[in-house]
């Protein structure tokens, strides 16, 4: 089996499922011809047909309005969103409508809203946000945000079949750099199952998404020039979170360190702590720590944005502190 | 002049902390030796703490409705009046300047601390108390393992940041097979630190965590109190360290309930209730001497021959189960035995007992038998190695020898005793001798000892 591009990688997950299940269909903007802003969708209208990969008006809240009118006649509808940043004008529709109709009127919503986020591409501030703190506060949604090729086929494929509403992060700094070799078959990741990245038993570091890649950077570091072993837990789900992964490696270890891109304030790195504190306070040898983006907009100078990101150096700073500890 | 510190005591083996209930003296107020200055409750005993020395309070460091742990300094009496409150109370120790205190580079992103903090491994200070190391220089985990292991974390050398005590510490420490705190001296010394007997160090957590159990609809969930948590952890212990035998013998009370029978008023105008206890606990302190291996101790691969003779009592409580002890029960007569068994069970239960009252038992005796039991295999309380459960003393048919040499089923009064003892250091025989000793001075009891 060849090695494809994390972006191969969900096309292909598209297109498999597009072909098992005649309810699924794909629209967005410039998604047809176009392929896409990043050519995630190149060639999937010209397999499947226009009725089947739709190219839409710039509207994100029609989008998801359309998406969800179509879901609830038993459609299986994957909207993308140009740049993940946009959601936000699809706020009201994401959050009344969609992640409430279930409990409103029994009417199930299985769409799925994907799009490329994140930042480490010098794409300033309206193309480079992760907003999923936004929607983490939203019952009824869930969550998905891969870091491997595999699990980025397995998990779009897994967000299409879930009869719920799943909002999809695609790091853009991971559509080319990353690469897999696909699992034969009919490949599933299931939602809501985090993944031990990397085996540790000094500290672990508990991340998801592009900095799970700075996180094993760091660990390589760590254990050439420390002698520490690192675990790293790729979350893979932030809703549902993996409580279960998150005590076994908080009872392994005894020291966390949280990262993520996402701003610090408000952040997941601020819920998992909590939970920590909550499901196993007395495995604790070091207070919980967080590296995570500066809370400002993402600043357009590559200078200014390798400061505010999140950067190996700083988690293997941040480490070597709670290994000291 | 003279400062003196008043500690927290040890309100009971196995107790580790107890709580600054209320101070009866003030700063600056003059005390006399033996004054209570302040009052403590504990999971066991409240009891007022008289002053160790005369002079005037000077310090006061733990106040009302603070739990320290136990040997935490928690006043300070000046022996020489003139200087007492003048002098300036202890400085509070210098703020840890760690490194979060400095500005870092990225939000959350502490900048490293020197790895010198790792490898210079300080040893803890003498100036630092077992309440400031444990509030400032520990983590939950730490505690924890502390807590299981039985260790006193202020002798683990820290080698986190500030002198912090690591888990590592921790485990360097256990395999490094540092003495524990209790039970360290082969030969009979004061009764120190944690009162569990921490039999060998590298020994694994006390009680092997349980499976949890889902609770049913309309169950009731209680967390366990600090008293039924340290029985438990001393009840698995004891049966994991002790290599526990149980040997029954049957007594027969009717010489015993004869001699009490004849004494029981005369007690009681003394204000003393005469009970078949007060027999059990004189025949039992008068047959240890001759029965030293009964009457002892286990400390790593060392057996503690105890000097003296101090019988507890097993009281059951609605909080829980508490030993006092009577101290030197083979010097007291019959009349004595009684009036100490009556008066720790009496301030058991109003929770009146002093430190003293539970500390150094060399044997234990528990009496389930007063709720009708035949007779129960009780756990020996550790680190000593023998415990003697009372059955019910009922009438019962038994085979009598007559004077021709016939049998016949007479009426006798009976009870049944089982001893369980340590096989690691009693054999068979040495109890079966003890027992059978006990069990001769019971059916021939002196009646003169009335």
């Amino acid at each position: 089996m060849a090695e494809i591009t994390f972006l191969e990688a969900i096309r292909e997950g598209l297109d498999e499922e597009m072909q098992r299940d005649p309810n699924v269909f794909c629209l967005g903007e410039d998604i047809g011809g176009f392929g896409g802003a990043f050519k995630v969708t190149e060639g999937l209208q010209a397999k499947h047909g226009e009725a089947r990969v739709i190219d839409t008006p710039i509207s994100e809240a029609g989008i998801v309005g359309a998406a969800a009118g179509a879901a609830h006649y038993g459609m299986r509808p994957v909207v993308e969103m140009q740049f993940i940043d946009f959601v936000s004008c699809a706020y009201d529709m994401l959050t009344n409508y969609v992640a409430t109709a279930r409990y409103r009127a029994f009417l199930p919503c299985p769409i799925v809203v994907r799009g490329p986020s994140g930042g480490y591409v010098r794409g300033g501030p309206f193309h480079s946000q992760n907003p999923e703190a936004a929607f983490l506060h939203t019952p009824g949604l869930k969550i998905a945000y891969p870091a491997t090729a595999e699990d980025a086929k397995g998990m779009i494929k897994a967000a299409i079949r879930d009869d719920d509403p799943v909002l999809f992060f695609e790091h853009k700094y991971l559509y080319r750099r990353i690469k897999g070799t696909m699992p034969p078959g009919d490949h599933v990741v299931p939602l809501g199952k985090a993944r031990v990245a990397r085996e540790g038993k000094d500290l672990s570091i508990i991340t998801y998404a592009a900095t799970v890649w700075k996180a094993l950077e760091a660990a390589e570091q760590l254990e050439k020039e420390d002698g520490l072993s690192v675990e790293v837990i790729d979350l893979r789900s932030l809703l549902p979170l993996d409580d279960e992964a998150i005590v076994a490696t908080v009872r392994k270890t005894n020291r966390v360190l949280v990262v993520h891109e996402d701003t610090v304030t408000g952040g997941l790195a601020g819920e998992i702590t909590a939970r920590i504190n909550e499901l196993c306070f007395e495995w604790l040898d070091a207070p919980v720590r967080r590296v995570a983006a500066h809370d400002v907009p993402l600043p357009y100078a590559p200078p200014l944005e390798d400061y505010v990101l999140p950067q190996t150096s700083d988690i293997v700073r941040a480490s070597r502190w709670l290994a000291a500890y | 002049m003279a400062r003196i510190d008043v500690i927290m005591p040890q309100m009971g083996e196995s107790i580790t902390e107890g709580t600054m209930s209320r101070w009866i003296k003030k700063v600056g107020d003059t005390v006399k030796r033996d004054e209570p200055i302040f009052e403590i409750s504990t999971d066991k005993v409240d009891a007022e703490i008289p002053a160790p020395n005369a002079g005037v309070l000077a310090e006061v460091i733990v106040t009302e409705g603070q739990t320290v742990a136990v040997g935490t300094v928690v006043a300070r009496i000046e022996t020489d009046a003139s200087t007492a409150v003048a002098a300036p109370a202890a400085a509070p120790p210098a703020p840890v300047v760690g490194a979060q205190q400095v500005a870092p580079t990225a939000p959350g992103v502490p900048p490293a601390a020197p790895r010198a903090a790792k490898t210079a491994a300080p040893t803890p200070t003498g100036d630092e108390s077992a309440e400031e190391r444990l509030k400032r220089k520990s983590t939950p985990l730490v505690r924890k393992m502390v807590e299981d292991h039985n260790l006193d974390l202020g002798v683990i050398p820290g080698s986190g940041s500030a002198g912090r005590v690591t888990k590592q510490d921790v485990l360097t420490y256990l395999e490094s097979g540092a003495p524990a705190p209790a039970a360290a001296s082969p030969t009979p010394g004061p009764v120190v630190g944690a009162q569990h007997p921490a039999p060998a160090v590298s020994a694994p957590p006390t009680v092997p965590a349980t499976a949890a159990v889902a609770a049913w609809e309309g169950d009731r969930v209680e967390p366990w109190s600090r008293i039924r948590k340290l029985t438990a952890d001393h009840m698995v212990l004891s049966r994991r360290v002790s290599a526990h035998v149980n040997s029954l013998i049957e007594i027969d009370f009717s010489h015993v309930a004869g001699v009490r029978k004849k004494y029981k008023d005369d007690y009681a105008e003394r204000g003393v209730n005469l009970t078949f206890l007060a027999f059990i606990v004189k025949a039992i302190a008068d047959n240890l001497r001759k029965h030293p291996i009964v009457n002892a101790a286990v400390s790593g691969d060392n057996t503690v021959y105890r000097r003296d003779i101090n019988v507890g009592i097993a009281v059951a409580l609605d909080w829980g189960l508490i030993v006092p002890v009577i101290r030197h029960a083979d010097e007291l007569s019959l009349l004595g035995v009684a009036r100490g068994v009556q008066d720790l069970a009496d301030r058991a239960r109003n929770k009146r007992l002093t430190p003293e009252d539970v500390q150094r038992g060399t044997f234990t005796i528990t009496n389930p038998g007063g709720f009708g039991t035949y007779v129960g295999t009780p756990i020996i309380n550790q680190p000593q190695v023998a415990i003697l459960a009372v059955g019910a003393i009922e009438k019962r048919p038994a085979v009598i020898t007559m004077p021709d040499g016939s049998d016949a089923i007479g009426v006798r009064t009976k009870g049944m005793f089982c001893m369980a003892y340590d096989h690691r250091v009693v054999d068979g025989a040495d109890a079966d001798r003890f027992l059978a000793d006990v069990r001769k001075t019971l059916h021939a009891f002196p009646e003169s000892q009335g």
